[in-house]
């Protein structure tokens, strides 16, 4: 639509104009009236409920019947929750699985990103193939996984049939036959340092150190995720411009110190992102470990989402189960919150 | 012979050297690419092979090796036991797209193109409904859903999902409609169309791709989801097919390949669509992680 200024014509410009305007103070309105109902939604959903959630964490809602009566000292079932060795067990364990999660997902998928950058045969193919697990369900990995650590088969199967195992006999060492997810141990504990240096560590019920057979879930969970992890840092890869690579070569520098030292410090914000997003799943880890493990030989597998599942629905502790799911929350929440105010910060 | 060697002799000689070096990366980058397909691939392998493994000679001592006789049987099994699940999938998975889709497209059209006082903020409010671990809000949302009476049932699931499928299909829409240009919107108001009319008859047609890219998404996310369900809906006879593969794995009354069979019957809707749109779901992979 053209419309020229002519003399004949400003009665039609003028209406327009007024048009606009008045449309102008009603449309200022639309777009939050738009937003209002799914603003309603999540206001209630997520904020209202996590009140809820907290407000039974500190009542004496402690069997079927409910009871909502502040529970006295309001902060009771949460001193109950941290001298319940199995939560005690299922922070250690949270804190082991990230750290190992995170390191495995990273490490594979940097890696991957970094191999799939060089110019070979098939990129296509070996990143579709990276990538494919996360399109699946993590119920259908913890099933198969379940079975390839399953000490009697699995992979220590195929440690016989390559013949991997009868080399190591030969060569005078012993079977390598490991018994993952049935492996009881807790590796490298601290506790006697600990007590050594804050005498009422004491009080622990909990080994802390790094239980065995939770490595088979990290190995499991890093499977899925790190084709994510590749993807975001193959995104991050393309947005740098050619010219970075080329300058640091020109400077002498290695194909190693293009990387290490100036490519991945580059990537740090996808990093940061990659970061938070694993440090989320980790948290509320729950299928894989239902389906692969369940809670594991003396918990050694357990999780706290397991554990607030069944403390609600199994064994209706509903303040002791809503204490330990503030308790993911506020874990969450002290890495998601400052990253949400500083990527809304940086676009606006 | 002994001419001095030219600017031009050292840079070839360089670039051959140079060239050589980077054959031998590229074939070493290959074996470790090779490797990892490898490892990716293992658990499929187990899974399909086994499942098509006859009942009668589907031992566990025998997982690595290919099935004597090729059989139907484990996945006319898996099939059987599934199929009112996978039933019930579809029915959920299929509104809940369509619904949480649809309206983050009109919520992210509205925060990219009708910014209004605080909008930021309240944009930021709606995410960090994305990141919350749900363990914190599964009591209240029985009760909601007890008190409404849509507990139990696949309606109640449909409405979880959708409402906390809202964030993050509101903050991909949004991304995606602050990269169409403004211009095309001013012409549209200037041309008398109203913000709805724009958004329908402007900004959607411009967005099929996006549109596919959050369906996809939500597609996989929904499909694959499992606390929800298991909370949700109780009862065996509503329960969606991640729920039901999990009981099948834990029956020890079930032969070990028709839990392997019923695990590729349950993935296999996900993984047609990344085998047929890859393409999309690689773009909502990324879209879905926000832009640090």
């Amino acid at each position: 639509m053209t419309t020229t200024l002519s003399e004949g014509e400003p009665s039609t410009l003028e209406r327009r104009q007024r048009q606009r305007k008045k449309r102008g103070t009603w449309q200022k309105y639309i777009s939050p009236l738009v937003l209002l109902p799914t603003s309603a939604g999540i206001a209630i959903f997520v904020y209202g409920f996590i009140a809820y959630t907290f407000w039974v964490s500190i009542s004496n809602w402690g069997g079927i019947k409910e009871d909502l009566s502040v529970r006295e000292p309001a902060t009771g079932n949460y001193s109950d929750l941290l001298t319940t060795t199995r939560f005690q067990i299922d922070m250690r364990n949270t804190v082991i699985f990230t750290v190992l999660f995170m390191v495995l997902a990273i490490g594979v998928g940097l890696g991957a990103a970094i191999l799939l950058e060089q110019k070979v045969r098939g990129r296509k193919f070996f990143r579709n193939v990276i990538l494919f697990p996360y399109a699946i369900s993590l119920v259908v990995t913890g099933v198969v996984w379940r079975w390839l650590f399953n000490p009697e088969v699995g992979i220590n199967l195929l440690f016989d049939v390559t013949g991997f195992n009868s080399v190591l006999t030969q060569a005078g060492g012993s079977e390598l036959e490991p018994g993952w997810t049935t492996d009881p141990s807790v590796w490298l504990q601290i506790n006697s340092l600990l007590v050594a240096i804050f005498p009422f560590a004491d009080d622990l019920q909990v080994k802390l150190g790094i239980p065995a057979a939770i490595i088979p879930v990290a190995i499991a969970a890093s499977w899925q995720v790190s084709g994510f992890v590749m993807a975001m840092y193959i995104g991050g890869m393309a947005s740098l411009p050619n010219s970075v690579r080329e300058a640091a070569r020109i400077d002498g520098a290695s194909e190693w110190q293009v990387y290490s030292k100036v490519i991945i410090p580059m990537l740090k914000p996808v990093t940061i992102t990659v970061g938070v997003i694993l440090l989320h799943i980790s948290l509320k880890t729950f299928d894989l470990v239902v389906a692969m493990t369940g809670t594991g030989p003396g918990f050694a597998t357990d999780m706290p989402s397991l554990f607030v599942f069944e403390t609600m629905f199994k064994a209706t502790r509903y303040n002791l189960a809503s204490a330990a799911s503030i308790v993911i929350l506020l874990f969450a929440s002290v890495v998601v919150v400052p990253y949400l105010i500083r990527s809304s910060r940086e676009e606006s | 012979m002994t001419s001095p060697t030219t600017v031009s002799q050292i840079k070839n000689r360089n670039t051959g050297l140079w060239r050589r070096i980077k054959h031998a990366n590229a074939w070493t980058a290959w074996f470790m690419l090779v490797a990892m397909a490898i490892f990716f691939l293992l658990p499929v392998y187990v899974l399909v092979m086994n499942g098509l493994k006859d009942p009668a000679s589907a031992e566990l001592s025998q997982m690595w090796r290919p099935p004597s006789t090729w059989s139907w049987g484990g996945f006319s099994e898996a099939w059987e036991r599934l199929s009112p699940s996978m039933i019930n999938s579809v029915t959920l998975v299929v509104p809940a797209t369509v619904i949480s889709t649809f309206i983050g497209s009109v919520n992210g059209y509205f925060f990219a193109k009708w910014k209004f006082k605080g909008s930021e903020y309240l944009l930021m409010l709606l995410l960090f409904g994305f990141f919350i671990p749900y363990q914190a809000v599964l009591l209240p949302l029985v009760r909601f859903l007890q008190w409404t009476g849509l507990y139990g049932s696949v309606w109640g699931l449909i409405l979880t999902h959708v409402i906390y499928g809202l964030p993050i299909t509101t903050l991909i829409f949004r991304n995606h409609f602050s990269t169409l240009p403004h211009g095309l919107f001013e012409a549209a108001k200037v041309d008398g169309a109203g913000p709805f009319r724009t958004f329908w008859s402007v900004m959607l047609p411009l967005s099929v791709p996006s549109i596919v890219v959050v369906a996809i998404f939500q597609f996989t996310n929904i499909w694959n989801e499992f606390l929800f369900a298991v909370t949700v809906v109780p009862n065996p006879e509503a329960q969606p097919v991640t729920v039901a593969l999990n009981n099948l794995s834990g029956n020890f009354s079930v032969d070990w390949n028709v839990v392997m069979a019923g695990a590729v019957t349950a993935a296999l809707p996900t993984a047609l669509v990344y085998i047929f749109l890859g393409r999309f779901f690689v773009k909502g992979v990324t879209a879905g992680a926000i832009k640090g």
